[in-house]
């Protein structure tokens, strides 16, 4: 029997922020398309004696995105210089963060097509500036300035991948909450979003990572990453079984070959020299902002998050959202779950928590369920309440009503909604739906 | 070449891109030694109780905000460029593919 490998995977990946000006400098970066070195400055063109000036939108956008992955946000940052010499890098070295990024350890839940779901880890999304475009003819480098210092920040994960699925579903999900935070439109086609993959494989049951990594780099599109990381894998496990030993080295892609190359081994490796930009004060960041940011990350979070809510639990649209904000959506399903079949309709248990009529933030779902199950026989809405609450809604909200009648499936949610704020989150949703439909025939 | 012990020379050289002749290796050698030596007496120093200082300035938070200023024109930007094409500053060729 041959060994039987596993892929360990882990991915950094670069998103261009959408702010009007660079990271450093006024130039605006809306570059895509224009003229080559129409915006630029001495900051950007990393002219002798330019200073470089931090753009707040760019810190807020880098912290949202950090929120949104449930990272936490240092209290203090600092930029570095990451020094090595190429024609993309007019001043010799890019302001990046090294050991002291804005956004440390977070994670992402990820679902697959068949429903099942992983949990990748975020070890840092920090702050960095774009490089220049180098475009290589008949064996010389022309050098366009226009994407230098325009605001990126780098989102690394820990080795957490198994497959290339796995890096699909991240990628889509990665891009549906920058589209969401409004913080990028992540059009990989634009590189505004790019993919780096580190790719090593272990034997199956080994729990120690192994001890090389290979390094995808420079490949520009999302199917050729994909198919690179498949091949890496298959080259990889086939080195190993013909007891050859793998190193360190960053690998390219030839899509002609179909096949990745060597680009450098680790004799070649770049020593980046990282030390704090002296240029650049620390940053100290304002909790305040930090909350604020938090609530507008959440409420930013993919809609799939709320699509899964609504068809799960058959709750409103507007419930969902409302909790996915607050944070309280966990607590939600845990306590769902561990009501189990009470009667209790899972919208009522939702308006509750929203309504602050349970105090998830202090109680355990055990205590709740201990007290909602001793409620629920004294407040459970009577038929004739409910119908009472529903036509008084159907008055109150008249537009509303005639909206649903003329074939607007949204103002069903609206109406439900109303009732139940009317009856305090008690009626039963799918119940007060049924009624709503039957009056609005 | 002078070997030193402190000093790999030659990988200094590649990392500053500055070809260096055999000469003038032997020179920056022996002068970097001369400031790690020095380096080395700082480091003996005790600093238990000292706060590391990156920034001489008792300035935090130095941003600015989020709005266009004006850019270099196209002439200006390459106006100091020996080797300009198509609007595009022009260097040695870095693209190796294999
Ligand atoms: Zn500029």
């Amino acid at each position: 029997m041959s060994q039987q490998y596993n892929p360990v995977i882990g991915l950094e990946v670069h998103v261009e922020t959408n702010t009007k000006t660079k990271m450093f400098c006024a130039c605006s970066d809306d570059y895509f398309g224009k003229e080559p070195n129409t915006h630029t400055c001495p900051v950007c063109l990393g002219l002798p004696g330019a200073l470089p000036f931090t753009n707040e939108e760019a810190i807020e956008k880098c912290m949202k995105i950090g929120l949104a992955l449930n990272c936490k946000v240092a209290e203090s940052s600092l930029f570095e210089r990451k020094n090595y010499f190429y024609p993309d890098l007019a001043k010799g070295y890019q302001i990046s963060q090294y050991r002291w990024p804005l956004c440390v350890g977070g994670s992402i839940e990820v679902t697959g097509k068949n429903g099942k779901k992983s949990t990748i880890r975020i070890n840092r999304a920090h702050q960095e500036e774009d490089t220049g475009k180098l475009t290589h003819v008949e064996g010389r480098t022309l050098i366009d300035f226009n994407r230098s210092g325009v605001p990126l920040v780098e989102i690394v994960t820990e080795p957490d991948f198994t497959d290339t699925e796995q890096i699909r579903d991240y990628a889509k999900q990665l891009r549906e909450i920058f589209r969401n935070l409004g913080v990028s439109n992540a059009d990989m086609e634009k590189g505004d979003m790019r993919l780096e993959a580190n790719i090593s494989v272990r034997p199956v049951g080994q729990k120690e990572l192994p001890n090389y990594r290979v390094e995808l780099k420079n490949i520009n599109s999302f199917r050729f990453m994909v198919a690179a990381v498949e091949f890496e894998i298959k080259r990889q496990i086939e080195a190993l079984e013909s007891g050859e030993t793998l190193h360190q080295e960053t690998r390219g892609w030839n899509e002609a070959k179909h096949e990745t190359y060597l680009q450098r081994s680790k004799e070649e490796a770049n020593d980046y020299r990282y030390f704090p930009e002296p240029d650049l004060p620390s940053l100290a960041v304002d909790r305040d902002l930090v909350k604020k940011l938090q609530e507008e990350a959440r409420a930013a979070l993919p809609q799939t998050k709320v699509d899964n809510l609504v068809k799960t639990y058959g709750i409103s649209q507007e419930s969902a959202v409302t909790m996915i904000r607050q944070g309280s959506d966990p607590f939600f399903e845990e306590l769902v779950a561990k009501l189990g079949q009470t009667g209790i309709s899972s919208q009522i248990v939702a308006s509750m928590i929203i309504n602050k009529k349970i105090d998830w933030q202090d109680l355990s779902t055990d205590d709740v369920v201990k007290q909602l199950k001793a409620q629920a026989s004294q407040t459970a809405l009577s038929s004739d309440q409910l119908e009472k609450a529903i036509d008084e809604v159907i008055a109150d909200n008249e537009k509303t009503a005639a909206d649903y009648k003329a074939g607007k499936e949204n103002a069903l949610q609206a109406l439900i909604g109303a009732v139940m704020k009317k009856t305090s989150g008690r009626a039963d949703a799918k119940q007060a739906a049924e009624i709503i439909k039957e009056k609005l025939k | 070449m002078a070997k030193s012990t402190k000093i790999d020379i030659d990988h200094v050289s590649k990392l500053a891109n500055l070809p260096l002749p055999d000469e003038q290796k032997r020179i920056f050698a022996s002068q970097l030694t001369k400031i790690l030596d020095y380096i080395e007496k700082i480091e003996k120093a005790d600093t238990k109780n000292v706060e590391p200082t990156f920034n001489v300035t008792p300035n935090k938070n130095v941003t600015r905000k989020d709005t266009a200023g004006t850019c270099l024109t196209q002439d200006e930007a390459l106006q100091n460029s020996k080797n300009t094409k198509n609007g595009q500053f022009v260097t040695k060729g870095v693209f190796k593919s294999e």
